[in-house]
């Protein structure tokens, strides 16, 4: 379902990458992808050497993984320039790590860009509007030297409707653009890539904040040329402007690739029927609001429905579903055996609604559900979905004191259950050091552990202990674990725990956590793969920031917010690491110009590009 | 929903401990006392400042402070010193503290809770508001009501349907608050709907008003002066009672309506109502 964003927050491939020290004055960056090599511009190689080359680039072509690209273009000069010539993706990790004139210049053949810009935390509120990951300066460098880019993938950046016409005008191949989280640009930019990118095959919008006046929604779904269309994937659930359903129906009808389809909350029952009926071979459908239109009892669309999806022999994943009435969900019974994913989280239903659905669903590897399920609904999952890789339990009621209905015992049914599982999102109200403890044994593979118990600093609802005992049998025992997401009561010794077991950890999320500066010390030091480290209200101070001096080249970024510093210990910091661009965000930029000496937010990442220019006037770079 | 506060109030009982907007700026001594304050003792009004919801670093420190003591000291943006100690109230999560203003502008009832955190529990806006049935899409974003042509999905512009449901009747029905004009066309409308489906429930042999063996007339929705009270349900899933915003705001606002007893109206509404989420959570 989400394979999309799961690997993009998962992004680094298992691979090795020992803890070293980059050689910054050859401009070594890991999310440049830059190799450690020479400076461009030498001298050509003579002709015995020219063959090599070639016989190099015709193997370096096979080589996908940028792990093993970074080691390739280490080797040396020759080595370096072909797997230039021949990378075909440019990742960039962070935007502000580069300049885009730099990646334009070492890397001439891309055919696409994944390309990440504000911190997560910004999805909370935490990062003030204005910040900054603008993609204009990347799609102006892009349009003028790359003339056979297909893909571009953003997440987290601003993105404006001059620059999706950039995109249009710029790039006669393109295939394939994916908005994550991103901000800026509205259905008269999306109208544009509809009208002029002609070979589009991939239009997924995932968790976008549009920008719409009332009055100047474009209806950007009828821009599609009226030829058939190479469409395969059409995402726009988080586009909530209205738009023409039968110029949809039409475009639908016309695109016989299309496997992927996930519309928004203004298609009712009714136009879904339709919908699939032009599309019976869809893989992928995400449905608008999962209720009638009309008035109860005047029309019953059920048998219709029914037999729509018994005519999608190829539906493997499910989503949508909001505003639904329950009646309507047998009509996806027929569906439900073939199912690999299910998103539920947008629909309020009770265990006793869940359960006839999803004790069909054996295939089920992805499920996202509301807590409104409760623990019994999550032991129905636990026992109908064997094969369980993923699973995401979000908040009805998402405030620290609502009445959660899922809890420990919810955590120990699927843990019985799911023993595959790999990745796992809880948000609960209680929780036990005992459930995660069984979680920790039950479910060895576990690569993604994010609990978030809702009320700060909670401790074991049972026997009023910290949280500690239970991360710390998840780091022992979740050997594969490389991100992970504490809450609850926390005392410096959690923290103790995954430096000392935590060594695959590669991102780490701490909120209302630990004692004192020795909490984030264990980390810093412990943690040997650490790349993103994101605090929030958190008691660690200057003295654990600077501790961390030795490792912050290794890192992509540290976020802390809301905890102990204060300016001294931050241009510390700057002062030693010239490489680190360490901004200090405030919030309220206050009139008098003296400086304050708290620090609220502090994010600090490794840079080839220094202080970027376009800071707002609440951002100071140290 | 200025005036809703007062109305509503004055039917839930006292010792259930609600705050709402209008009784809000209201304290006596003791509970003064026992607030959990950021500021200085004594530095009432800088408490209002402080405790908007976009101000986490110090919310969190009182929060923090009351439990365990930080090395160095800390020093908040307005350069006051933020207070060392909750004063006297225990320092659990659950620990209740009266309502500040901020949160209480966009509410008409609240219940007493924490003061709210900007970005906690870490959920994106749009997955908030789904407690009620209105659409859950992020605030950020503007109403969809635009014109767009030959589209039966535009329900905004050309009906606003929304769900009734009556206590005691277990169907509900699907009313277009745009065919009516004011409040009265929709009482009666409501009135109309529902009539002869409480007829049939009721028992034949109970008989409070004259109205012969047939339908009896439902009155008295919307001022409390009948067995039923007409309610709403707005974007935010709080429960407000029908008729005291303008017609035209309450149409956009409303997104489900619900007929209640009259008498049940103080419990059901502290059972049922969502509880209030910061605005700046959005």
């Amino acid at each position: 379902m989400r394979e999309e964003i799961s690997d993009m927050s998962e992004d680094d491939e298992t691979g090795e990458r020992a803890r070293w020290a980059p050689d910054l004055s050859k401009n070594r960056s890991d999310d440049s992808d830059s190799g450690p090599g020479p400076p461009i511009g030498d001298s050509p190689p003579p002709f015995s050497d020219q063959v090599l080359e070639n016989v190099l680039e015709n193997v370096l072509e096979f080589l996908t993984s940028r792990r093993d690209r970074n080691a390739a273009s280490a080797v040396c000069r020759s080595w370096y320039r072909a797997e230039a010539q021949t990378r075909r993706e440019l990742f960039i990790g962070n935007c502000y790590a580069v300049a885009p004139h730099r990646a334009v210049e070492r890397f001439q053949s891309i055919k696409s860009v994944v390309l990440k810009g504000k911190p997560r935390f910004a999805d909370f509120n935490l990062v003030p509007f204005g910040w900054g990951a603008q993609f204009e300066p990347w799609v102006k460098s892009f349009g003028a030297a790359y003339q056979h880019l297909e893909r571009i993938c953003l997440k987290r950046m601003s993105v404006t409707d001059k620059d999706l016409t950039i995109i249009a005008e710029s790039f006669p191949l393109f295939k394939d653009l994916t908005l994550i989280c991103c901000e800026g640009f509205s259905t008269l930019g999306l109208a544009v890539i509809a009208e002029r990118c002609r070979h589009l095959r991939v239009l997924d919008l995932i968790e976008d904040y549009l920008e719409d006046e009332d009055d100047e929604v474009v209806d950007w779904i009828s821009r599609f040329p009226e030829t058939t269309t190479s469409l395969e994937s059409l995402v726009f659930d988080c586009v909530t402007c209205p738009f023409n359903f039968d110029a949809l129906e039409r475009l639908v009808a016309r695109s016989p690739s299309l496997q992927r389809l996930r519309v928004n909350h203004h298609v009712a029952l009714e136009q879904l029927r339709r919908l699939m009926a032009r599309a019976p071979q869809l893989t992928h459908l995400g449905t608008g609001t999962f209720r009638s239109e009309v008035g109860f009892g005047e029309v019953d669309p059920n048998l219709d429905l029914v037999s729509a999806f018994g005519a999608s022999r190829s539906l493997v994943c499910l989503s949508g579903f909001r505003e639904i009435e329950p009646e309507f969900l047998p009509a996806i019974y027929p569906v439900c055996a073939n199912l690999t994913s299910l998103n539920f989280s947008f629909a309020n239903l009770t265990a006793e609604e869940l359960n006839p659905v999803i004790r069909q669903c054996h295939n089920l590897q992805t499920f996202w559900v509301l807590d409104s399920v409760g623990d019994e609904g999550l032991r129905a999952v636990a026992e109908s979905c064997r094969d369980l890789r993923e699973l995401r339990v979000f908040p009805l009621d998402p405030t620290e004191d609502s009445d959660s209905s899922v809890s420990d015992i919810g955590l120990q049914f699927i843990s019985e259950g799911c023993r595959k599982l790999r990745s796992i999102l809880y948000f609960c109200q209680r929780m036990t050091n005992a459930a995660v403890v069984a979680m920790s044994k039950n479910c060895p593979d576990l690569v993604v552990f994010r609990l978030c118990i809702m009320g700060r600093h909670l401790p074991d609802r049972i026997t009023g202990e910290p949280m500690d005992a239970g991360f710390r049998a998840i780091v022992m025992n979740c050997k594969k674990l490389t991100r992970l997401s504490v809450s609850g009561l926390l005392t410096d010794k959690a923290f103790e725990y995954i430096g000392c077991y935590g060594k695959l950890i590669r991102t780490l999320s701490v909120a209302f956590a630990g004692d004192s500066d020795g909490g984030l010390r264990y980390v810093l030091e412990g943690c040997t793969r650490l790349q993103k480290l994101e605090i929030r209200d958190s008691p660690f101070g200057d003295a654990s920031l600077i501790s961390g001096l030795p490792f912050y080249y290794n890192m992509r970024f540290l976020w802390m917010s809301s905890c102990n510093l204060s300016m001294r210990g931050c241009k510390e910091v700057a002062r030693n690491k010239p490489n680190l661009v360490v901004e200090v965000i405030r919030d309220v930029v206050e009139e008098e110009e003296e400086e304050i000496e708290a620090v609220e937010k502090l994010y600090l990442y490794r840079s080839l590009a220094g202080a970027r220019t376009d800071v707002p006037a609440f951002v100071k770079i140290l | 929903m200025e005036g809703e506060a007062p109305r509503l109030l004055d039917l839930i009982p006292k010792d259930r401990d609600w705050v709402g907007k209008g009784v809000c700026k209201v304290k006596n001594g003791i509970e003064e006392k026992l607030e959990l304050r950021l500021g200085l003792p004594g530095e009432e009004n800088e408490k209002e400042e402080k405790q908007s919801a976009k101000s986490a670093f110090s919310l969190s420190f009182s929060e923090n402070v009351s439990k365990r003591t930080f090395l160095g000291s800390v020093v908040t943006n307005e350069g006051k010193g933020t207070e060392r100690k909750a004063s006297g109230a225990p320092p659990v999560a659950h620990g209740t503290r009266t309502i500040n203003s901020s949160i209480a502008n966009n509410s008409s009832q609240t219940i007493t809770s924490n003061a709210p955190v900007v970005g906690w529990p870490p959920i994106r806006s749009f997955r908030k508001n789904l407690a009620s049935s209105s659409n859950s899409k992020s605030p950020l974003e503007t109403r969809d009501e635009g014109p767009v042509n030959g589209n039966k999905a535009d329900s905004d512009k050309k009906g606003c349907f929304v769900k009734i449901n009556m206590d005691g009747i277990p169907i509900g029905r699907k009313i277009d608050l745009k065919a009516y004009g004011d409040y009265d066309e929709l009482s009666s409308a409501v009135d109309q709907l529902f009539r002869g489906l409480l007829a049939a429930q009721r028992d034949p042999l109970v008989n409070e008003k004259s109205g012969g063996e047939n339908n009896q007339e439902i009155k008295g929705l919307l001022d409390g002066s009948g067995e039923y009270t007409l309610v709403y349900e707005d974007e935010e899933g709080d429960r407000v009672l029908v008729g005291d915003v303008p017609w035209k705001m309450f149409i956009s606002t409303a997104k489900r309506l619900r007929v209640l007893k009259t008498s049940d109206l103080s419990v059901s509404s502290i059972n049922t109502v969502s509880r209030k989420r910061a605005a700046t959570d959005c």
